[in-house]
C-alpha cells in the first residue's frame, strides 16, 4: 500500500488521503475511494474522454494515469466546478443548449471544454471541435454541444441569438 | 493491471538507482502508452520510475538555430512553445496533431522516441531534423536511433534526456491520420537544411517502422517542388498493410503526403 494525497476540488492535499495499492488508477481513487462518482469511465483505454479531470490546470485522461502519478497535484472534477451551488456557465450553457442525451459523456465532455475556452477564448467552430476530439458521444451527433461552447463563449448568450 | 510498484525520481541519479534497484523496472514518463498496455496486461513491470518531475529532462531551449528539447516536455508544451515556433514551426504543428489535448498534457517528445511506435509523428521529424538524442550515456544520431518496430539503440535502464537538433531552412509535417485512433496512417517529414541537404522521413507507412526515402531526398534537392515527389517510386513491399489500409494504399499515402508536406513548407 501506498499514500496518495491530492488537492481535490478545492480541498487541500493534507485533506485528502488514503491508502492505496499502487496500480490504483486515478479514476478508481476518485471514484472509489472519494466517492466522487460524477468522473465516468467509459472506455477504459484512453479512447473516450469521458473520465477526464484538470490536474494542475490541465485536462487529463484519469483511467490512463496512476493515482500516485497526480500525488501532490491540484485536481479538479466535474463536483468542483459548480459554485455555492450555482452552475458552471458551462455546465449551464449545457443544459440550456440541450447538449446531452444520456449524459454519460457529458462530465468529460464539460471540464474538455472549460479548458479548451481557457486556453482559447476565441475558438472557431473548427477549433472547439478540434479541441473536442478526445471526447466521444454516443448521443448527440455533437452539434448542441458545440453550441453550448459558443453560448458559454458568448457570455452565456444562445449561439443563434 | 497486475501489480506494481511507484516511485517519483527527484533526480536523474535517482531514476538510475532507482532502477538498478528494482527488479524489473520501466521508466514512466505521460505513461500515455505505457499505462494502456500495463491495463492490457502486455507489460508488467515490478516498479515504474516516474520522471516527469526530474527538472534536468524539463525545458526548451532555442539558441540561434539550435534547438535543445528536455525529453519530459509534454507534446502540449512542443506546440505552444513561442520560441521553437519561430525557427521550426513544423515540429510544433507536429506535437499539436498528436492524439488529443489530453493526451497531449500527459505525453512526452522522450517516451513518444524511446517507444518508437511505427505510427508515432515524433520519430518522423527527428529523422527528417537530422537530430540527436542524448541519454544520460551518450549522444546518438536519430539515423542510428530508430532500429524498426517498437525498437531503438537504447540499453537496458538507459535514459533519454535530450532532443536536439538545428531549425532547417524550411520544412512541413503532413498527415494522414488513422480517424479512430489519430495516429499516423502515414506522415511525411520533409526538411530543406540547404546546400542540397534535404531529408524526407515516412511514419505510418512503412513495415518496419520510420525510415527515409533517399529517392525523394535526391528529387527535391534538385527541385524542390510538389510535383518533384509526385512520381516517386514507392516500393509497396516495405509498405505496412492492414484493417486501415492495404500496401497499394500506403504507398499511395506516401506519395500525397510528401506532396503535400513540400506544398505546405513553400
Ligand atoms: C488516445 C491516444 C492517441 C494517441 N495519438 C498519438 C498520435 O497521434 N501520434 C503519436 O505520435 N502518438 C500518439 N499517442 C501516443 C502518445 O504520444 C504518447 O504520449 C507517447 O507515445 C509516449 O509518451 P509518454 O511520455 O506518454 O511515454 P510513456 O508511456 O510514459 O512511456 C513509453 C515508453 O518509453 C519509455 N520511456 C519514457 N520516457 C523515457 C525516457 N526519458 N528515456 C527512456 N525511456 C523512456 C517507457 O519506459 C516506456 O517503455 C497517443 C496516445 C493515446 C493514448
Ligand atoms: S474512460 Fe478514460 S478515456 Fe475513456
Ligand atoms: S450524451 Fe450520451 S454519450 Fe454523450
Amino acid at each position: 500500500m501506498s499514500t496518495v494525497s491530492t488537492a481535490v476540488n478545492g480541498k487541500s492535499v493534507e485533506a485528502v488521503q488514503a491508502d492505496v495499492d499502487p496500480r490504483t488508477l486515478l479514476v478508481e481513487f476518485i471514484r472509489e475511494h472519494l466517492r466522487l462518482t460524477g468522473t465516468h469511465v467509459g472506455c477504459d483505454t484512453a479512447q473516450c474522454g469521458a473520465c477526464t479531470v484538470h490536474m494542475n490546470g490541465r485536462a487529463v485522461k484519469s483511467c490512463s494515469m496512476l493515482a500516485l502519478q497526480a500525488q501532490g497535484a491540484d485536481v479538479t472534477t466535474i463536483e468542483g466546478l459548480a459554485k455555492d451551488g450555482a452552475l458552471h456557465p458551462m455546465q449551464a450553457a449545457f443544459h440550456e443548449c440541450h447538449g446531452l442525451q444520456c449524459g454519460f459523456c457529458t462530465p468529460g465532455m464539460v471540464m474538455s471544454s472549460v479548458q479548451l475556452l481557457a486556453d482559447n477564448p476565441k475558438a472557431t467552430e473548427q477549433e472547439i471541435r478540434e479541441a473536442l476530439e478526445g471526447n466521444l458521444c454516443r448521443c448527440t451527433g455533437y452539434h448542441n454541444i458545440v453550441k453550448a461552447v459558443q453560448q458559454c463563449q458568448a457570455g452565456g448568450v444562445p449561439a443563434n441569438a | 493491471m497486475y501489480s506494481t510498484n511507484y516511485h517519483r525520481a527527484s533526480s536523474l541519479k535517482d531514476a538510475q538507482a532507482l532502477f538498478k534497484k528494482a527488479g524489473d523496472g520501466k521508466f514512466v514518463s505521460g505513461g500515455q502508452t505505457l499505462l494502456p498496455t500495463m491495463k492490457q496486461r502486455l507489460a508488467a513491470p515490478s516498479d515504474l520510475i516516474d520522471l516527469r518531475h526530474v527538472k534536468d529532462l524539463k525545458g526548451i531551449k532555442v539558441s540561434g538555430k539550435k534547438v535543445t528539447i528536455g525529453a519530459a516536455t509534454t507534446h502540449a508544451e512542443v506546440a505552444t512553445n513561442d520560441k521553437i515556433v519561430k525557427v521550426c514551426p513544423a515540429i510544433c504543428s507536429l506535437a499539436s496533431h498528436i492524439g488529443d489535448p489530453a493526451v497531449r498534457h500527459m505525453g512526452t517528445i522522450g517516451g513518444s522516441i524511446a517507444n518508437n511506435d511505427p505510427a508515432a509523428d515524433y520519430p518522423a521529424a527527428m529523422m527528417a531534423l537530422g537530430a540527436t538524442i542524448h541519454t544520460n550515456k551518450r549522444q546518438i544520431a536519430a539515423d542510428k536511433f530508430f532500429k524498426g518496430m517498437f525498437e531503438t539503440a537504447l540499453k537496458d535502464g538507459e535514459i533519454i534526456t535530450a532532443v536536439e537538433f538545428s531549425a532547417p531552412k524550411k520544412a512541413a509535417y503532413s498527415k494522414y491520420p488513422n480517424p479512430a485512433s489519430r495516429y499516423a496512417m502515414c506522415g511525411v517529414f520533409v526538411a530543406d537544411h540547404g546546400k542540397g541537404d534535404v531529408r524526407v522521413a515516412v511514419t505510418g507507412a512503412g513495415n518496419d517502422g520510420v525510415f527515409r526515402h533517399k529517392a525523394m531526398e535526391k528529387a527535391l534537392a534538385a527541385d524542390w517542388s510538389p510535383e518533384a515527389v509526385a512520381s516517386a517510386k514507392v516500393n509497396e513491399g516495405d509498405m505496412l498493410s492492414d484493417i486501415h489500409g492495404n500496401e497499394a494504399y500506403r504507398a499511395n499515402l506516401v506519395r500525397v503526403m510528401a506532396k503535400r508536406a513540400v506544398a505546405a513548407a513553400g
